[in-house]
């Protein structure tokens, strides 16, 4: 089994503040292998743009890395200094902001912003700098006389695009996306999505991509993690997880869509909200919108158990583990 | 079941006697079919000038839309972002007066409102329910200070108690309970779901004909969506209100929707009872979107292919439609003739030159 390209062990992020420490991100545990695409959705609030930006070590005061390791490439993040990690951002992973309207410079064309880029990481000759832009801009779909527009000039779609093969002007192996196409309709959302998946096969990077949009990963994670108030609430292949959700509330999300196909039936949604990661509650966090909830589900809080190669915090598997151990 | 209710077209009522059928065969025509439609729009247009006092940008946002919303009707105006739909909205509760073309409300035009008493009369039948719960509320007011200021506005006859009631009594129609102890509450002190509740709350209180509800659950989490989707069709049930529900999300328009309207670069492309647009979709844009949205429960399909995507031109759009330059159907006329609204089958209308064609119509003037 060759070694993965991303670690993450235990990772914990706080956020701190007068009225105590708020965790948002609790022992969080992936390992994301060369090529593969990894999907991270949960709903506003669970945690999962700042487990994103706690790999990229993005992270600035009041949200503050408190344990476990980031190893990529070998080297734990956590520990490497501002210089060090300005030698592999970038060049060894990038990373593609939710909106791309506030990520591009509304002032600098382009062309402009993609040599700001390249300048900062690495030395290459005017010309170079404007073939590798030209290049990656075509990669993408975009005609290469765009260098010389300016944001406001382009589409919501084309920017986002723009974005995307800013990321890519290093060919680097990992390729952090949050939410790149929420601010986008539909069709211009499935057209990046199958974009981003045919450069992927292509370049080989590995891709973590962060939704609210469960459907929208379907057919193009290779595995899929939901988060639930930040934890990890089910992890495995998306499409096991699809067809078999183990977790009530990744079952939960899942009939929360409408569909167009097949018989209209009545949705339900989840009741209740997202919990207050200042105050969680008591047990397993989920328990009060839980539709299956148990009474040790208020006081035992659940462990992250291994049902067929899906790692799922739930009490309901660890009974049927326990059973299955006394048989 | 949501009753399903297959209303003619506009164009499809202008001569003939509006016809009106049962989409479900048990179901008998429940609300009869009145003679005249709750709103109406004709020809309704909204241009915005663009740039400096010299410019001659215009932005036609809206152009020549014809719609009809019932009584107690659920519709659903569907397009992308800048596709116009929003404007409607505002063009509708009267933030916007119309460029051209009129809006009737129970067969009388809306222009010829002049006093205030008609005026508040029509705002209060109409009300609107905005898309972001976080802006759209005073965050200094509790949330009782929006129901109430509505209340005491357009139905003064009601006393200072009997306002508290009427109060706690939406509160309770929406779903936000203990009624007395939410009506306490400060905005901040709701999630998303219950702010967007409130909005839905102020709006029925005043016993509305029609609630215009912009994207009322686009910034909501997955999870609470369906509880406002049912919450509409629960209105609409409970207290006899039509529902103009706008949306970008054509899975959740067919969850609650009679009827749909698909909206492209200012026009209405296709019109018609739900089931019939999804499963005989007779414009290419709305095939295109129905090809694009994902759906968690269909099987891995291979034919993701990429859509040239880009949004139509509606600054100085000109003659032609707008849709022919993403469009695989697309012929010589598209780009002299814009197409209009035309009935294709009953009740289900397309503004397509080659649907029409295929439909054995001519969408174009002779010549």
């Amino acid at each position: 089994m060759p070694s993965p390209l991303l670690e993450v062990s235990d990772l914990s992020v706080d956020y701190i503040t007068d009225a105590g420490d708020v965790r948002a991100v609790d022992r969080v545990s992936i390992d994301v292998q060369p090529s593969e695409f990894l999907a991270i959705v949960g709903e506003s609030g669970c945690g999962k743009s700042t487990l994103l930006f706690a790999i990229a070590q993005l992270l600035s005061p009041p949200a503050e890395i408190v344990g476990g390791t980031v190893v990529f490439k070998g080297r734990d993040m956590v520990r490497l200094t501002e210089d060090e990690l300005r030698h592999i951002r970038w060049r060894d992973y990038s990373v593609v902001m939710q909106s791309a309207m506030n990520a591009l410079n509304p002032m600098k064309s382009i062309e402009a912003q993609f040599r700001d880029t390249i300048e900062a990481h690495d030395d290459m000759s005017r010309k170079a700098i404007r073939e590798r832009s030209a290049e990656v801009l075509h990669l993408v779909g975009i005609d290469a006389v765009h260098l010389k527009s300016y944001p406001h000039q382009l589409s919501g779609g084309m920017r986002q695009r723009a974005m995307i093969a800013m990321a890519l002007l290093f060919t680097p192996d990992l390729v952090i996306m949050d939410e790149p196409t929420s601010a986008l309709d539909v069709v211009a959302q499935r057209s990046l999505m199958s974009q981003i998946k045919e450069l992927q096969k292509r370049l080989g990077f590995a891709v973590i991509f962060v939704t609210h949009d469960m459907s929208l990963v379907r057919h193009y994670s290779d595995h899929l993690l939901v988060m639930y108030a930040g934890q990890v609430a089910e992890l495995g292949d998306t499409s096991a997880v699809f067809e078999n959700p183990l977790h009530p509330y990744s079952k939960g999300l899942l009939d929360a869509f409408p569909s167009i196909h097949g018989p209209r039936r009545p949705l339900t949604g989840i009741p209740g909200s997202p919990p207050d990661l200042a105050r969680p509650p008591s047990g397993c966090r989920f328990h009060p919108r839980c539709p299956v909830a148990m009474p040790q589900c208020s006081t035992r809080e659940p462990d992250l158990y291994e049902v067929a190669g899906t790692r799922v915090r739930c009490l309901l598997h660890a009974e049927a583990l326990k059973d299955e151990a006394a048989v | 079941m949501t009753k399903q209710l297959v209303r003619a077209d506009p164009s499809a009522m202008a001569g003939s006697e509006a016809t009106a059928a049962s989409a479900s065969a048990e179901t008998p025509a429940t609300a009869p079919l009145a003679a005249e439609p709750l709103l109406q729009t004709v020809g309704l247009t909204r241009h915005f000038k663009l740039g400096g006092l010299f410019s001659s940008q215009v932005l036609h946002a809206v152009d020549d839309v014809y719609l009809t919303i019932g009584e107690r009707e659920l519709v659903s105006l569907v397009g992308e972002s800048g596709s116009g739909k929003s404007t409607i909205a505002r063009l509708l509760a009267m933030l916007y007066r119309p460029t051209a073309g009129e809006i009737q409300y129970r067969g009388r035009s809306v222009h010829s409102l002049h006093s205030r008493r008609d005026l508040l009369h029509y705002r209060s039948q109409v009300q609107m329910v905005f898309q972001d719960p976080y802006s759209s509320m005073n965050p200094v007011f509790r949330v009782s200070h929006g129901v109430m200021r509505n209340l005491k506005l357009h139905r003064p006859e009601l006393g200072r108690s009997e306002r508290r009631q009427e109060a706690e009594r939406v509160f309770t129609l929406v779903g936000l309970t203990p009624a007395a102890e939410m009506l306490r509450k400060f905005p901040y002190e709701m999630s998303g779901g219950q702010r967007q509740r409130v909005g839905f709350a102020q709006a029925v209180a005043v016993r509305p004909k029609l609630i215009l509800a912009d994207e009322p659950v686009s910034m909501l989490d997955v999870s609470i969506r369906a509880g406002i989707l049912n919450l509409m069709a629960d209105l609409r049930e409970r207290e006899g209100v039509s529902i103009l529900y706008i949306t970008h999300d054509i899975a959740s328009a067919r969850y609650v929707a009679d009827r749909i309207m698909v909206m492209y670069g200012g026009h209405i492309v296709e019109a018609g009872p739900t089931e019939t647009v999804l499963s005989d979709p007779r414009h290419p844009y709305t095939q295109l979107l129905l090809s694009a949205v994902p759906d968690p429960r269909e099987p891995i399909s291979v034919s993701t292919s990429p859509a040239v995507g880009e949004p139509p031109k509606v600054v100085n759009p000109g003659e032609g439609c707008r849709f022919r330059e993403r469009c695989p159907l697309a012929i010589e006329v598209c780009s002299r003739v814009t197409p209009r609204l035309t009935v294709l089958a009953p009740a289900h209308s397309a503004a397509c030159h080659v649907a029409a064609a295929d439909a054995g119509l001519i969408a174009t003037p002779a010549g």
